[in-house]
């Protein structure tokens, strides 16, 4: 276990550019910023004309580190302790787990709490939970 | 246009989760191992990013709404259904076990192949396979009659 130190500020810093984020695309799009539901929509089956715009959401995600880089000539530490097996596993059951319940972290997370929407709490309560039950798992009962 | 404001919407979204410390999956972990708080490991910045996530968006969103429409949409595209059935509790159960597992969701995940690790490509291409499946198996026609279909809007 890599030990993290307590960034309250930084993290609400970095909390309000992602609910910026999620107000922005609602006023420009009319649509609500959930990675999930958009980075699934970049395969088939295609239900409507939008992969242009959520390809462009994308591609600004991977490129915020580019950018990180070139302006403050580094990036923060990033510590992937998964090895690949837990990696195939985990992103297996995040991709599945995340589209058959309609949303992720930011869908139900950031904009359905905002919406004050009571599956999203529903979905937001089950999936803190059961991330929470999962790490008690992989690090206590070993 | 449009496509170049989601590109930089999509890059604020992504400075702010590397601002934020969730694109490092042992800050992530760290949040979610409750079990480390009697040793002083608990990090509770991500409370932080909820927190400050939730109240721009909860103010934003009420303004942005009271437009007549979005500035490059015809209309606003907003989830509609109320009910609790079995998919928004098994799904997010079935993305909270792969969460836990790696520490990663979505949007981090993504924004993690930008920092150039072999891991986050294994991860995402594993994660839009799991996607790949769940629209697959949510749209097989020997189901679709047992299980509610997926607000198309919710995200």
């Amino acid at each position: 276990m890599v030990s993290t130190s307590f960034t309250p500020i930084a993290s609400l810093v970095g909390g309000a550019m992602i609910g910026l984020a999620a107000v922005l695309l609602m006023w420009a799009t009319g649509r609500i910023a959930g990675v999930s539901g958009i980075a699934a929509r970049l395969f088939p089956p295609y239900e409507d004309r939008e992969f242009a715009g959520r390809l462009a959401f994308v591609a600004g995600l991977v490129a915020a580190p580019v950018l990180v880089r070139l302006v403050t000539g580094s990036l923060p530490v990033q510590t992937i302790a998964a090895g690949p097996a837990v990696l195939i596993v985990g992103g297996l059951l995040t991709g599945f787990g995340s589209v058959w319940g309609s949303g992720c972290t930011s869908g139900h997370g950031v904009c359905g709490l905002s919406r004050l929407s009571v599956r999203s709490l529903v979905a937001t309560v089950t999936f803190m939970a059961a991330g929470m039950a999962t790490v008690f798992v992989m690090r206590h009962w070993s | 246009m449009a496509i170049l404001v989601q590109f930089v919407i999509g890059l604020i979204f992504g400075i702010g989760l590397i601002v934020s410390g969730m694109a490092n999956p042992a800050k992530v972990l760290n949040f979610l191992d409750v079990g480390g708080i009697p040793a002083g490991t608990w990090d509770a910045s991500l409370a932080f990013v909820m927190g400050g996530a939730v109240a721009v968006t909860f103010i934003g969103f009420s303004r942005v709404l009271k437009l007549a429409r979005p500035f490059f949409a015809d209309r606003f595209y907003l989830p509609t259904r109320r009910d609790i059935d079995p998919r928004i509790v098994a799904g997010p159960a079935i993305f909270g076990i792969g969460w836990g597992l790696a520490g990663f969701c979505p949007g981090p995940a993504l924004t993690a192949l930008g920092f150039g690790s072999v891991s986050a490509v294994i991860f995402v291409a594993a994660m839009c396979a799991g996607m790949v499946l769940a629209r697959f198996v949510a749209h097989l026609p020997s189901l679709t009659r047992l299980v509610t279909p997926a607000d198309p809007l919710e995200t």
